[in-house]
Parts: structure tokens; C-alpha cells; sequence
């Protein structure tokens, strides 16, 4: 009896590594053929077959990308969106939620109820695009930074985290004579840096990959972002106006397509070991306490 | 009888002036903490509830010249054009279509995976499986549309290979009628499934183990023991999010979808988001495509009401 039930016990946990293997291979497949593609020559990318690892190699692709000024640029305007996306976001929703955890605020659940509504009901894209065009945003890297520089979502964490934070903590400082500011820089701020690194992963992943607000509100082509140029040049495949100035003879579209692919998805690749571990740690933090 | 109804009048008066400066002491009291706060909360009044005043222009005809005030205001004519236009209703069978299968087929996903990691015992398998997993989720709709496309593209694309192979026709997925939904579907799993998981697996792990060492007395199987144990043990956690996530039957992934569509998908693709952006923004249409948002947004809010409702009846489990 209980040896049958051993034998079912190995069927059933030798079909979920399967499926978890399959599933596994499933997701990283399209990244190797794009990512061997990308370093192949031109012969092999059109030719028919399965390529996940490479047999031999053309750089062409890459060369075209190094040359694209429009990519470069962009790429820098992605990184100071992000920078200054994670400096804003972090101080606003610690300044947010630092007041809303404390029980003594007056009307605290109005205050917090005033930020919570705007989770279930908002203007939706045509309001919001009017109010960035009136506030005179249009074309400004503020259009990107200022329309989502809160997430209630977030917010609401961090004020959970710091409500979980013991009071004792604060009264004996004010005991031994420590004021407001003291306390919130040496004892809540320092306490609360595993939530406030969660809320700034959270945002730098978000402004990365965003490009939507970009399309709306940046005309210059010289300040969009890397996903815009990327979706000109990947998905509508227009290369020429990604601006190849040294107008290379017979452009190669498709090399140029999968090398722009691999160089916009690098950097995410390179910190993706750390930024995973502590996404799982912050998606923690804001699941049991949130 | 008059004397005592001012005598009253007075008392109650006297009692709101304490009132109303214990009040304001306390908010002077506090008064650091409103400072801090008041970036905050002058955001929330900028760019979340000024676009709500924003939402009258969908009751009125707007003119650019005119703004939002000095427009004129048309009543339902717009929520009627919606009603009887010939673009509107397709678009919204094809948002609800979409998103029903999302739903139906995207939200189990996460807690199948979930409950199949919680069963491998060896950690490197287990860390590998995960570590897969999340990465799609890092990556823009734009990069995964990309290589989602090289993937199944009919002349090079592996998954058209095997089927030529199993002497099937190549077929060109991204612009097919009948293929575009299942794309849309399968490919929200494959860049979702794995982060979505993590928020089970922190439940699983708040499962007390004296549960299962009790069953691994009475002899049972691993099967009986998810079933028994492990689901009725994270029903709170699937409950909040399935009443979250059922607001989004009619808020598509407008990322997603924007990138995937394409003319010939059209007439099964185009969802509110998608249809919202080139009436409003690429037409200029600033009134309809704002009484479009608000219908959205209000069918949004009710959905999410009435799941909380429903969950509120049958368990005590809700977000509000």
C-alpha cells in the first residue's frame, strides 16, 4: 500500500520537473534566437532553421547600432529619466507615507482615504493628456517624471512598513532628548531603506521600459526615450529614421532590428541577478504587511 | 420652550468653537507633518483629481480654442454616438473577449506554477525555474514584441519550423484573424506567470508545517495533500487578488496590445485603450474619446465593486 502510494507520489513530482522544465526551456527560447541571430551573418539570419546557439559570427548588425547616434542619445535620456524618476519617486512617497502612518495625524483616514480613491476612479488618458499640455509640459522630461511620480500602490506600503516600526523605538530616542528631524533621519529612514530600495526598483523597471508618455509628449526626437526609438526601428522597421548618418550602402534591416534588441536589453540583463533577488524580497514586504 | 432652544443653540455653539480649535491645535500640532505631506497631497490634487474635472469634457462638444469651461456642453451626445456608432461596440466585444480569457486562463497560471515550484526540493532547480521565469517580466511589451515576432515569424520563426515539419502550412501568427487573441493571451502568461507567483509562494510559505507532517502520518499523497492543504490555505491571498484583478475585464494592456496590432488584426484587436488613442489623441477627438475613458473607467470601478460585494457574501475576505 504505501509503496503504491510512493510510486504515485514519483509520478506526480517527476511530471512537475517536466512541466517546469519545459516551461523553463519555453521562456528562454525566443531569447537565444534572437540573441544568436543578432551576432550571425546576414546568410544565416535569413536562412530557414532553428539558430539558438551560434555557428558563426558577423558583428554587422552591431557595428550599424554603434554608429546610430538616435539609439546613443536616447539611451542617456532613459538613464537620467530613470535616475531622476527613482530620486523623485522615493522622496514623495516617503514624504507620503511617513505622516499617513502616524495614528496621531488628524482625520488620517480622510487623508489616506483622499489618496486611496484615486486608486479606484481616474480621468483616464484624454483628461491627463489636456492637463500635461496645459501645464505647458509638452516636450519636457517633466511630462515624464511628474504624471506617475506617486503609486498609491507603493505608497500605501511604505506607510504599512513604517507603521510596523515599533513605537518604543521613537519614544525612548525623545527620552534621551533626540528631536522630530533626528529621529525620522538616524531612526525611521535608516529602518525603512528595505522598503524604500522595493519602491525604487519598482520605479526604475517602470521608467526603463516606459515609452507611452514619450510618444505623447516629446516631439524632439532628441530627447525620446530608448523603448520609442526601439519601436521605430523593431516594430516598424524604420531604420532610416533612426538617423544612420554614415548612410550605410545596403542596410541591413534585420541584423540592425536584432542587434538594437540585444544592446536595449543588456543592461537590464547585466543587473537582473540583483535586481531579482530584491524584487522578490520587496514583493514580500508589501504582500505580508501590505 | 424658546428660552431652552437657544440655551441649547448656545451650548452646542460654544461646544463646535472648542471643538474647531482643538482641531486646529492639532493640526498645529502637527503641522511638520502636513509640511510634509503637502507635496504629496498636491500631487494627487494636480494629476489625479483635476483630470477627473478634465472628464466633463465628455459631456461636452471641446473646442481647443474655447477650453475646457467655455466649451459647449452637449449632454449624452457623445455617450449616444458611442452607443450607435458602428467602431464602438466591436471594440468593446473585442476588450471583453480578450480580457475574459486573460482572466480565465492568465490568472490560474501563477498558482499552478506557484504550487509546482513549492514541490521541487532541489534548490537549484527551484532557483533556476524561478530566475527564468521572472525574466520576461523586466523587459518593455516593445523588446518582448520584437522577439516575440522573430519567434513565430512564418519564414525563420522555430515555431513554424516544427510545424512544417509535422507537415503543417506555415502560419504568419501576428497578422492572423484567428491567431491574434491566442498570441495575446499566451504571451501576457509567458512574460507574467512567473513574477505573478512569487506573491503564492510567500503565502505557501505562511503555511504552518505541522499541517503536513499531520498528513504525512495518515500516509497521503502530494496531490491530496495541494488540494487538502495548500489551496484552502492561500484561498485569502487567490480571493484579494482575483477581486483585483477583475477590474481589468474591460482595462486591456494597452502596452501590450499596441505593440502586437497591426492592420490586418485590426477588427480583433483594437480594444478600448488602443481605439481611446487614435480617436482622442491621433484624431483629436477629445470629447468622444473621453466619454469612451469614462465608460471604461465607471464599468471598471463597478466590476471591482461587486466583486468585493461577492466576496464579501460568500467569504471575509475583501480588499475594502
Amino acid at each position: 500500500m504505501i509503496a503504491k502510494k510512493k510510486l504515485s507520489d514519483q509520478i506526480f513530482i517527476g511530471f512537475v520537473y517536466v512541466i517546469l522544465s519545459l516551461l523553463s526551456i519555453c521562456t528562454l527560447l525566443p531569447f537565444l534566437q534572437v540573441v544568436t541571430l543578432s551576432m550571425s551573418p546576414i546568410e544565416v539570419v535569413n536562412s530557414y532553421g532553428f539558430h539558438f546557439f551560434p555557428t558563426s559570427f558577423d558583428f554587422a548588425g552591431y557595428k550599424q547600432v554603434f554608429h546610430n547616434e538616435l539609439i546613443w542619445i536616447s539611451y542617456k535620456n532613459t538613464i537620467v529619466r530613470t535616475v531622476l524618476a527613482i530620486i523623485l519617486t522615493v522622496t514623495l512617497t516617503f514624504l507620503g507615507a511617513y505622516p499617513l502612518s502616524k495614528k496621531t495625524l488628524p482625520h488620517r483616514t480622510f487623508w489616506t482615504g483622499f489618496i486611496v480613491l484615486t486608486m479606484f476612479f481616474s480621468g483616464g488618458m484624454i483628461p491627463l493628456y489636456m492637463l500635461v499640455k496645459g501645464l505647458g509640459l509638452m516636450n519636457s522630461i517633466w511630462s515624464l517624471l511628474l504624471p506617475g511620480a506617486v503609486s498609491t500602490f507603493l505608497l500605501l506600503i511604505v506607510r504599512n512598513f513604517v507603521h510596523e516600526i515599533p513605537e518604543a523605538l521613537e519614544e525612548s530616542a525623545k527620552m534621551d532628548g533626540a528631536n522630530d528631524i533626528y529621529i525620522l533621519r538616524k531612526i525611521i529612514l535608516p529602518l525603512s531603506m528595505p522598503v524604500l530600495a522595493t519602491v525604487a526598483l519598482y520605479t526604475g523597471v517602470y521608467h526603463w521600459n516606459a515609452w507611452f508618455d514619450s510618444m505623447l509628449y516629446i516631439q524632439s526626437e532628441h530627447k525620446q526615450v530608448l523603448q520609442l526609438i526601439l519601436r521605430k526601428i523593431v516594430l516598424d522597421g524604420d531604420v532610416s529614421a533612426a538617423g544612420t548618418e554614415t548612410g550605410i550602402a545596403n542596410v541591413n534591416t534585420q541584423s540592425m532590428k536584432l542587434a538594437t534588441l540585444v544592446v536595449s536589453i543588456l543592461p537590464i540583463l547585466c543587473v537582473y541577478p540583483f535586481l531579482q533577488k530584491y524584487f522578490v524580497k520587496g514583493t514580500l514586504i508589501g504582500s505580508i504587511k501590505g | 420652550m424658546n428660552n431652552m432652544a437657544t440655551e441649547l443653540i448656545k451650548t452646542q455653539g460654544v461646544s463646535s468653537t472648542l471643538k474647531r480649535r482643538n482641531t486646529a491645535q492639532r493640526y498645529l500640532d502637527h503641522k511638520y507633518f502636513f509640511i510634509m505631506l503637502s507635496p504629496v497631497l498636491l500631487y494627487y490634487i494636480i494629476f489625479h483629481y483635476a483630470p477627473i474635472y478634465g472628464v466633463i469634457i465628455a459631456f461636452k462638444d471641446y473646442k481647443i480654442m474655447k477650453g475646457i469651461s467655455g466649451s459647449p456642453w452637449v449632454g449624452l451626445d457623445n455617450f449616444k454616438e458611442l452607443f450607435t456608432g458602428l467602431y464602438f461596440i466591436p471594440v468593446l466585444k473585442n476588450t471583453l473577449i480578450v480580457n475574459f480569457y486573460k482572466l480565465l486562463f492568465g490568472f490560474p497560471a501563477p498558482i499552478i506554477l506557484a504550487l509546482m515550484i513549492n514541490e521541487v526540493r532541489k534548490p537549484l532547480f527551484k532557483k533556476t525555474v524561478q530566475t527564468i521565469t521572472y525574466l520576461p517580466y523586466f523587459l518593455s511589451w516593445i523588446v518582448l514584441s520584437g522577439i516575440i515576432t522573430e519567434f513565430l515569424s512564418p519564414s525563420r520563426g522555430p515555431v513554424n519550423i516544427i510545424l512544417t515539419m509535422l507537415e503543417f502550412k506555415p502560419i504568419f501568427f501576428m497578422a492572423s484573424v484567428d491567431w491574434f487573441r491566442t498570441i495575446l493571451v499566451s504571451t501576457e502568461i509567458w512574460k507574467t506567470v512567473g513574477f505573478s507567483a512569487i506573491i503564492y509562494l510567500a503565502a505557501i510559505a505562511g503555511i504552518n508545517p505541522e499541517m503536513y507532517d499531520a498528513a504525512d502520518v495518515d500516509g497521503i499523497s502530494r496531490l491530496k495533500k495541494i488540494w487538502y492543504i495548500t489551496l484552502p490555505s492561500i484561498t485569502p491571498v487567490i480571493v484579494i487578488l482575483l477581486i483585483l484583478t477583475s477590474g481589468q475585464i474591460i482595462n486591456d494592456d494597452f502596452d501590450q496590445i499596441y505593440n502586437m496590432l497591426n492592420a490586418k488584426v485590426m477588427s480583433v484587436g483594437d480594444v478600448i485603450g488602443t481605439y481611446t488613442y487614435t480617436e482622442g489623441i491621433q484624431k483629436m477627438n477629445y470629447s468622444y474619446a473621453a466619454a469612451v475613458g469614462l465608460f471604461k473607467n465607471v464599468i471598471a470601478l463597478i466590476v471591482v465593486l461587486t466583486a468585493n460585494f461577492i466576496a464579501k457574501r460568500f467569504s471575509d475576505e475583501t480588499i475594502f
